[in-house]
């Protein structure tokens, strides 16, 4: 029964975790444990004996789990770094959906693979949406930087918002730069005069 | 002329200095090269990413690039040593508890504080280190097993943590890198007792990595990464530099660690426990001075022996440390080249001036602490 796999995700928040579980889950794996805290690693991977460890590529807590796994020498239960040459598009797929996997030598790969591609394709998502909320956090930053700049040419030079919008706008193709960066510019300028 | 640009991964510890400073003061430049500087979650992530090509080089801790070309751990893969980038920088630090159970012992005095670990914790010493193919580890195992009935339990911690796992009793010690050393001691919960150079006192700590085959397609490109990186660790050795090194280092983003925090790695002045006066550390860090730069294929067959290689394994692993390119790539900018590429490790037990290319090359002491020296040719059979 090729569904018959243990699977341990590693992963502190817990949004996330659930993200990832409920994929699995869904696809029909329901071995699936996750696990936070990394100082409880060592006695998981022992216990709950895992066929495959789920991590992100950049959890810190890597190394740690690839010591437990140079330390496990029970020969069933060495897990081994997945991310090989055997297969280099999935290898590369896991590698820009930022999730690294850790397997027990021997399993084969028709087992691996869909685990691994449900995997990746709710890493992809999960790392779309924060770069859509990274991107919106900054696109709101701009907007604020872009209002004060305008509030001090309305000020200062006694221009009215569309007026002073325009001056920023004309200032940065002038220059070759972007708005903002001409905002940024006048920002800083006149908190060092004030 | 536009640059040419290199991606470069690093982890932000005091010792990827040259890679900063190769790029912030234009050795980089001057080659017409530019260095992404890419930082790494984890070493893990760092040699996947090297070894999968999204990194065209890296600066890895001394036995990776070993390990890898030998076929050990999770990511077989040949990767070319370019050039040592460090020479030592490590501390190895106790516990409070730890402390106070083993009493006074000298600063730096490795063996007696190994027999007072032995008698006060023989039965389990677990201690923090980095990552598993690393020199910090290597040193542990060499110390330790002069201490048959020590048990040495290893936990691998990411170094910005090592002082949390310490404080919360996760460790008994820890073997570090600079900054994470004298942060424990600043936090009130960790003393230093040694540096790495008491266990081994020339030990390559981290090294300039690229796949083997990126250097071979690359001749051109490697030439020029090797003199930048040369001379920017010779700017780092040069003691009127320290200070303004100091306060580069410290603004620069791909660190972000504070100028109090450089200091002690750089200067060599190590504060050992809080409110301590610090201790003066000869050659606590090199890069450059006593050919500390060189890729010495000793060296290399000294970490494969310790990783348990065999005899086709220590011939594997001297081939990856790249003394012929350095060699050839660094004669033109004024490297001084000494006469072999391989000596007996452990043998200089003073300054030794060497015959070399330019007359004037003195060797750093590299004894071992138990005054046993290691010749590869005769493990080699």
């Amino acid at each position: 029964m090729s569904l018959n796999l243990r699977i341990l995700v590693v992963e502190a928040d817990q949004a996330r975790v659930r993200d990832i579980v409920d994929a699995l889950n869904a696809a029909g794996w329901s071995d699936v444990k996750a696990l936070a805290q990394i100082s409880a690693l060592d006695r998981t991977v022992k216990e709950f004996a895992p066929d495959i460890v789920l991590i992100d590529l950049a959890n810190p807590d890597r190394d740690t789990l690839e010591h437990i796994s140079y330390a496990t020498e029970t020969e069933k239960r060495a897990v081994a770094l997945f991310v090989d040459h055997t297969d280099e598009n999935l290898t590369k797929a896991a590698l820009n959906a930022g999730v690294s996997a850790y397997v027990v030598d021997g399993l084969t790969m028709n087992r691996i693979k869909p685990v691994l591609e449900t995997a990746i394709a709710r890493f992809k998502i999960m790392h779309q949406m924060r770069s859509e909320l990274d991107a919106a956090k900054q696109a709101l930053e701009d907007r604020k930087t872009i209002d004060r700049a305008k509030g001090i040419l309305m000020r200062q030079r006694g221009l009215a918002e569309d007026a002073a919008y325009n001056l920023l706008r004309k200032a940065a193709m002038d220059q070759g730069r972007k708005v903002i960066d001409v905002a940024q510019a006048l920002v800083t300028a006149a908190d060092l005069l004030s | 002329m536009t640059n040419t640009l290199l991606n470069c991964g690093y982890v932000p510890l005091v010792d990827c200095a040259p890679l900063v400073i190769a790029n912030e003061l234009g050795f980089a430049a001057e080659q017409g090269l530019q260095l992404n500087l890419v930082r790494q979650p984890s070493w893990s992530a760092l040699r996947d990413m090297l070894a999968l090509g999204h990194l065209d080089a890296a600066q890895m801790l001394s036995p990776m690039p070993v390990a890898m070309s030998i076929g050990l751990g999770g990511l077989p893969a040949q990767i070319d040593t370019l050039m040592v980038l460090s020479v030592n920088g490590t501390v190895f630090g106790v516990s409070n508890a730890l402390a106070s159970q083993i009493g006074h012992i000298a600063f730096s005095d490795a063996r007696a504080l190994l027999k007072a670990i032995a008698l006060h914790k023989g039965q389990r010493l677990r201690v923090g280190v980095p990552f598993h193919h690393s020199m910090h580890r290597l040193l542990l195992s060499y110390w330790t097993s002069a201490e048959p009935g020590l048990t040495v339990e290893e936990v691998t911690v990411p170094p910005p943590r090592m002082a949390d796992a310490v404080g919360e009793g996760v460790v008994d010690a820890f073997w570090v890198g600079e900054p994470w050393g004298s942060v424990a001691v600043r936090r009130g919960v960790a003393q230093l007792m040694m540096t790495g150079r008491d266990v081994w006192q020339f030990a390559p700590e981290k090294v300039l990595a690229a796949r083997h085959i990126w250097v071979e397609e690359n001749g051109d490109i490697t030439r020029k990464l090797m003199r930048a990186v040369f001379q920017a660790s010779r700017w780092l050795d040069a003691k009127k530099n320290k200070p303004l090194a100091i306060e580069i280092l410290g603004r620069s983003e791909h660190l972000s660690l504070s100028p109090d925090l450089i200091d002690p790695a750089v200067t060599g002045h190590i504060v050992p426990k809080l409110d301590d006066h610090p201790v003066e550390v000869d050659r606590f860090l090199q890069f450059h001075t006593n050919a500390a730069s060189f890729p010495w294929r000793s060296q290399a067959a000294w970490i494969a022996h310790q990783l348990g290689a065999d005899a086709k394994g220590l011939r594997q692993a001297k081939a990856c440390f790249r003394s012929d390119l350095y060699r050839q790539n660094l004669a033109g900018i004024g490297a001084d080249m000494p006469g072999a590429s391989e000596k007996v490790e452990g043998s200089l037990r003073v300054e030794t001036a060497v015959a070399s290319s330019r007359g004037h090359m003195i060797l750093a002491p590299d004894a071992f602490f138990d005054g046993r020296t290691f010749d590869y040719t005769s493990e080699n059979g």
